[in-house]
């Protein structure tokens, strides 16, 4: 057992780092650009013309679809659809591209939601007091409301951080090379499926425990002026 | 010089401002009283630009800004650099020491530099008495403490006018002192202000003008000495419902 342990284990850990990581730590960022962008819009009152309230309000419009559309459908059925499906009307993509595009928009859209509430969750008093000193919109957002809307925000984003970790193994089911799939491909070559899947379980176990402890971490560096007392 | 030309205000289904003419003179105490809904609040952050009249000019430093029209951002930030605004809860900034309250706006907003910007927070500290605080955060602070910060989070701005909003009403009378006292010091050293009160004795001590507000008018603007012993029968009813 200990052998082919050790045979495998370079080929599926091989397949992590190249496929698996990126795969999630790519999707994981561009998710979050989504999802604060999003996330503004759906927090931000316009002002000006009125032209310029009915577009936003447009914009708005669009994002709540997107976030429904992607909330309520499976996400297995998401990559067949950009994989498989887009071909059919001429958008032909490779693998790992779409791989992406599908786990970007699927995590964007759930961490939308837990940006969004971090952010509402920051008393006006908070904007206000900002401005009252002359700060821009900017300057406020990135200098008193998000550092504490962080604290809000990471136990959620690091849920679907893990999870997002964890569903790259359905990339399996278009083509990509990554852990599960080569577990997949040892497995029906030594057949040893249960030792196989195993050990992938465990390396995916490994990555999401080494993620936990990055959370916990920053849920104390984010938290550190909660202090009782004084 | 601070001045209110015609200002109106109206929220959805309340008028709260009308028609408010009003001359802040430099270097003096006005003290803003009446009921509570009568506006006050409301006039204090036109003045900071946290509301936005739908009417009126004002007119403060190089500035003349008129409601009716759009303001630029830019303007909107320079003429919130001249009014420096405590709020009745304080709203200190809880991520960041009481040192970094203070200076975070000469640095990030003044871009001053930060040595420069740290020693002027720690005269202002020792100005209110809390220099040993600078390292702590606000939640380590009692209400009176964080009240005195947020003073001097304002003033660190080198505002030209205070704003004042009802700054001990969320206090208990004897923390109350301690932030009057920074006021009395502030009002002795001729720092233009303008404060919302309902202590009738700090108004008889330090205001230099006493502006009374009722429903969303202005029903007398005068001297401490006419308003406490000349009243007409509104401010009558007012004080008497005061000292009840
Ligand atoms: N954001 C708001 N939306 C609607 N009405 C408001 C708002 N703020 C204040 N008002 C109303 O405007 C009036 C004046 O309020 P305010 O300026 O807070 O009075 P004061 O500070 O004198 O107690 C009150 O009737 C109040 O209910
Ligand atoms: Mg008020």
């Amino acid at each position: 057992m200990w052998e082919t342990i050790v045979k495998s284990t370079p080929e599926i850990v091989g397949a992590g780092i190249k496929y698996s990581i990126p795969l999630a730590l790519i999707s994981f960022v561009i998710a979050m650009v989504i999802a604060v962008a999003t996330a503004l819009a759906r927090t931000t009152e316009p002002k000006g013309s009125g032209v310029a309230k009915s577009c936003f309000k447009v914009l708005r419009w669009i994002i709540s679809f997107y976030i429904w559309l992607f909330r309520s459908t499976p996400l297995l059925v998401q990559l067949f659809i950009v994989f498989f499906g887009l071909p059919s009307v001429g958008i032909q993509l490779d693998a790992f591209t779409a791989g992406i595009i599908t786990f970007s928009l699927n995590t964007g859209a759930y961490c939308s939601e837990s940006v969004r509430g971090a952010i509402i969750s920051i008393p006006k008093s908070q904007w206000e007091a900002a401005y009252a000193i002359g700060m821009s919109y900017p300057q406020v957002l990135f200098r008193i409301i998000f550092p504490q809307a962080m604290r809000v925000a990471i136990p959620p984003l690091s849920n679907s951080f893990i999870g997002l970790v964890k569903d790259t193994s359905l990339a399996s089911s278009i083509t990509i090379l990554e852990m599960f799939t080569v577990s997949q491909q040892i497995a029906a070559k030594n057949y040893e499926p249960m030792l196989m899947y195993c050990m992938v379980a465990v390396y995916y176990a490994v990555f999401c425990s080494i993620l936990s402890i990055g959370q916990y971490y920053l849920e104390k560096y984010t938290s550190r002026y909660i202090v009782n007392g004084g | 010089m601070l001045k209110l030309e015609h200002v109106d205000k109206a929220y959805a289904d309340h008028h709260a401002l009308n028609d408010i003419n009003l001359d802040f003179k430099e270097h003096e105490t006005t003290v803003l009283l009446g009921p509570s809904g009568a506006g006050k609040s409301t006039l204090l952050r036109s003045l900071n630009l946290l509301e936005e009249p739908e009417k009126g000019i004002y007119k403060i430093g190089d500035h003349t800004i008129d409601f009716s029209k759009d303001i630029s951002n830019k303007e909107k930030l320079q003429i919130r650099q001249l009014t420096g605004m405590v709020f009745q809860s304080w709203n200190l900034f809880p991520h960041l020491t009481i040192l970094q309250n203070i200076t975070e706006g000469p640095i990030h907003v003044l871009k001053q530099d930060k040595i420069a910007a740290q020693k002027d927070a720690m005269h202002l500290l020792e100005l209110v008495g809390l220099v040993e605080t600078k390292d702590r955060f606000p939640n380590q602070l009692s209400g009176g403490q964080q009240q005195r910060i947020s003073i001097c989070r304002a003033l660190a701005m080198k505002p030209e006018y205070m704003l004042f909003d009802e700054p001990t009403s969320a206090l208990d009378p004897e923390i109350e002192a301690q932030v009057l006292r920074v006021l009395l010091k502030l009002a002795k050293e001729k720092q233009s202000m303008i404060v919302v009160t309902h202590n009738l004795e700090f108004a008889r001590r330090v205001a230099d003008k006493i502006v009374f507000l009722e429903n969303g008018q202005i029903e007398f603007e005068g001297t401490k000495d006419e308003f406490f012993n000349h009243p007409t029968e509104r401010i009558q009813a007012f004080l008497t419902g005061m000292k009840l």
